[in-house]
């Protein structure tokens, strides 16, 4: 059939599947949205392109499947760069389309023309201009590919206006796409597999550093076969939370600059690191020549690029996790480590001595406990997005991860503004849900645009908000490295109760732990937006802390309080 | 150490672009590249030499494979290959010293491609070192100006290292244990 580049934009979307896009119209992209009224995808009409592509982002990690958002050229474009290279930090598959100046006018300065591939070629996968209708629907065939195959990442397509308007044949191939120079590996080579196999077999001090390729590769099942058939624990990167059960014992919960102190002191003590689907980010690896100095280390990954880049190991697997285990759990060896697993529950202890839920009531009100109540009333299973502070790692801490695909949060990138936003896209991928918004007062005052957009589509997102009158994870650094100069960290808001009233969206301030429960009740009686104040403890910190420049062992711990 | 790569890419608007914004982005060095048609109009080939001791040739070859638009990519260093460079010399030369340049470019097989009242311009085809060789001797009569294309590089023999099966499997590097 003969269709607009427009119509062929709408009609490949559908072809691959998309029930929703996230976006903001303008000038260039007006054929599309024209378009678009008679296809059956749901527009979701943000308030910010950025928190289109916030949208987009949580839509793909919630559902698994590939994120769509959609602006104009120049400003619209750029607003969404934010999200594109926090899509790129953390893998997530997102599909950008926007719409770019004729292309008679490119290079000549147009009305908001901007090079936005130029712009976005070091923060996406791949990108691509489209300058005539004949080559879309190949183009948004490759586009989805790429983004969902092999490490999955952001892919952007700049399409020209003229091409939208540009009358073509439309054929859409339901073939596999075929690339000469893009073959996603899948089983690592038996060499590697074999010697792995003798690394681990000779390991006395095994742990596995689980990340956010456990949850792409869908590779849950064999690492929990793996971690029982070698007696290995498993600490988890902060995108990794979900991959290996909490309450399972060989879990050590997160490891890094604000994980646990047995993780990292397993980690430091190890004679065998097993990095699955983890890229060694400076957060979790304190100073690299200290990291682990004493282990033999093994990196299964997807992209090879990511091998020897931050740390030099002594073996790599390249393929795909879920694959590699596949393969490697019948050929490894049932081992046991019986005295490292005592050592392991040694220091697990000593964590829970200085963990602040131990403290007695002291009247104040730490968002620690708010967050570990509302994990307690909720039963830890609500899907839960974060915006980027202090709250974002106590909701890693106390929003504990029984199970996959529940936490969404910016980690490579660490994205003030991604929570509201992204909550709003995980709510369309669970549209029978409720999710959660864990924001801070900071970053949520960097989206609150977006209350409009959740009372315009009902969404059932409720917002628990952690107000600490200050930019609180900032304040942190000052009070340890800064002397407590508090420069430009004391913040201010509106009345966040009022405001939510502005937006007709129902809301409740919270200042005690025993009206932590009533709150979260009355927001899931009530179906749609429902924001939460909680105002907490002003300067309260976030522990164990490794400073920068320290070892991974070397952590800051919560004294341990005598009196309260 | 010297480590000459040789990429496949697709002969595509924009490629050479994405290159050397990986190069920039990953701060990798690059001592020379040079792009350039081959037998297949829709291959373009880019021979890449990087000196640095700190720069992992791995790291390079790892990165390039993730551009969507990189076919394959080898590292030659250690294979027997033959590589070339081409340089454009212009040489201070009045009509006393030309017949001296003259004969040193004879000597290294160079072509003399322009003759002025006051200069001369030599083209000359060969390793590096021999280019180098060559500028050494020039160098006291006074180098106006020089140019060169750039390394390009090719496996001695039959092999063209060109991986059938794609280069994504055969990367998978064992270090040893
Ligand atoms: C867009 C952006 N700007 C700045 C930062 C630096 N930054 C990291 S955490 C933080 C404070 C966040 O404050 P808030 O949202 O109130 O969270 P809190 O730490 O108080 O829980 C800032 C400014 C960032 N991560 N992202
Ligand atoms: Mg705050």
């Amino acid at each position: 059939m003969y269709l607009t580049g427009a119509e062929v934009v709408m009609e490949s979307l559908v072809r691959e599947g998309v029930e929703v896009i996230f976006g903001y119209p303008g000038g260039a992209n007006m054929p599309i949205y024209d378009a678009m009224m008679n296809y059956p995808i749901k527009h979701v009409l943000t308030r910010h392109e950025q928190g289109a592509a916030f949208a987009a982002d949580g839509y793909a990690r919630a559902s698994g499947k590939v994120g769509v958002a959609m602006a104009t050229s120049g400003p619209g474009a750029t607003n969404l760069v934010t999200g594109i290279t926090t899509a790129m930090m953390d893998s997530s598959p997102v599909v950008y389309i926007t719409g770019q100046v004729a292309s008679s006018l490119i290079g000549g300065d147009a009305f908001q023309e901007t090079d936005v591939t130029g712009i976005t070629l070091p923060i996406t996968k791949h990108n691509y201009l489209v300058t005539s209708a004949a080559q879309l629907a190949e183009t948004i065939r490759e586009a989805f590919y790429i983004a969902r195959s092999g490490r999955p990442g952001p892919v952007l397509i700049d399409i020209c206006k003229d091409t939208q308007f540009e009358k073509v044949w439309f054929e859409y191939s339901e073939e596999e796409v075929v690339l000469p120079g893009y073959k996603p590996p899948l089983h690592a080579t038996k060499q590697s597999l074999d010697a792995a196999v003798k690394l681990i077999q000779n390991a006395k001090r095994p742990v596995i550093l689980a990340g956010h390729g456990v949850l792409m590769s869908g590779a849950m099942g064999e690492l929990a076969e793996f971690a029982e058939k070698t007696q290995t624990p498993v600490a988890l990167t902060l995108l990794g939370l979900g991959a290996f059960p909490a309450g399972h014992p060989y879990h050590l919960g997160m490891m890094g600059m604000h994980g646990t102190a047995h993780a990292n002191f397993a980690i430091q003590n190890a004679d065998l690191i097993l990095a699955f689907g983890m890229r060694f980010d400076d957060r979790v690896t304190g100073t690299l020549h200290t990291y682990a100095a004493r282990a033999r280390k093994i990196h299964v990954d997807i992209d090879s690029s990511e091998f020897n880049k931050n740390v030099k190991v002594d073996l790599t697997l390249l393929g795909d996790l879920q694959t590699v285990l596949a393969d490697l759990n019948p050929i490894v060896p049932k081992l046991q480590h019986p005295e490292w697993l005592e050592q392991i529950q040694a220091w697990k202890q000593e964590s829970a001595q200085r963990d602040i839920l131990y403290w007695e009531q002291n009247g104040k009100l730490h968002a620690a406990h708010v967050i570990h109540d509302f994990w307690k009333q909720s039963l830890g299973e609500k899907i839960v997005t974060t915006g980027v502070g202090q709250h974002q790692m106590w909701t890693a801490q106390y929003y504990v991860q029984e199970k996959p695909y529940r936490l969404i949060t910016s980690g490579g990138a660490g994205s003030m503004g991604f929570g509201t936003p992204s909550a709003l896209g995980a709510w369309f991928a669970n549209p029978d849900k409720e999710v959660w918004t864990i924001e801070g007062d900071g970053s949520f005052q960097m989206s609150l645009n977006e209350l409009a957009t959740l009372k315009q589509e009902n969404a059932n997102v409720k917002i628990l908000l952690i107000n600490n009158g200050f930019l609180g994870m900032v304040r942190q650094w000052q009070e340890f490295f800064f002397d407590k100069r508090y420069a430009a960290t004391p913040i201010t808001g509106p009345d966040f109760v009022k405001l939510a009233q502005a937006y007709d969206v129902p809301s409740i301030a919270v200042n005690q732990r025993d009206q932590i429960n009533g709150a979260l009740e009355m927001a899931q009686r009530t179906y749609g937006p429902v924001l939460i104040e909680f105002q907490v403890e002003p300067e309260d910190c976030v522990y164990p802390m490794v400073p920068s420049g320290a070892a991974l062992d070397e952590m800051l711990l919560r004294p341990i309080k005598v009196n309260a | 150490m010297q480590h000459t790569l040789i990429a496949k890419v697709e002969n595509k608007p924009g490629v050479l672009n994405r290159i050397a914004s990986l190069f920039r982005r990953r701060n990798f060095n690059i001592d020379s590249l040079n792009v350039g048609r081959t037998e297949n109009p829709e291959i373009s080939r880019m021979t890449i030499v990087l000196d640095h001791s700190d720069l992992e040739p791995d790291m390079v070859k790892n990165n390039l494979y993730k551009l969507v638009n990189v076919i394959d990519v080898q590292d030659v260093t250690n294979q027997p290959t033959v590589t070339r460079d081409l340089a454009l010399i212009k040489v201070a030369a009045n009509h006393e010293k030309r017949h001296e340049i003259t004969n040193l470019a004879s000597i290294f097989r160079a072509n003399v491609i322009d003759v002025a009242s006051d200069s001369i311009i030599l083209e000359i085809t060969g390793t590096v070192d021999k280019i180098e060789s060559l500028m050494e001797l020039l160098r006291p009569f006074g180098i106006i100006e020089m140019v060169t294309t750039g390394q390009v590089a090719m496996l001695r023999g039959k092999a063209n290292g060109y991986h059938p099966n794609g280069h994504k499997e055969i990367s998978s590097l064992e270090r040893g244990i």
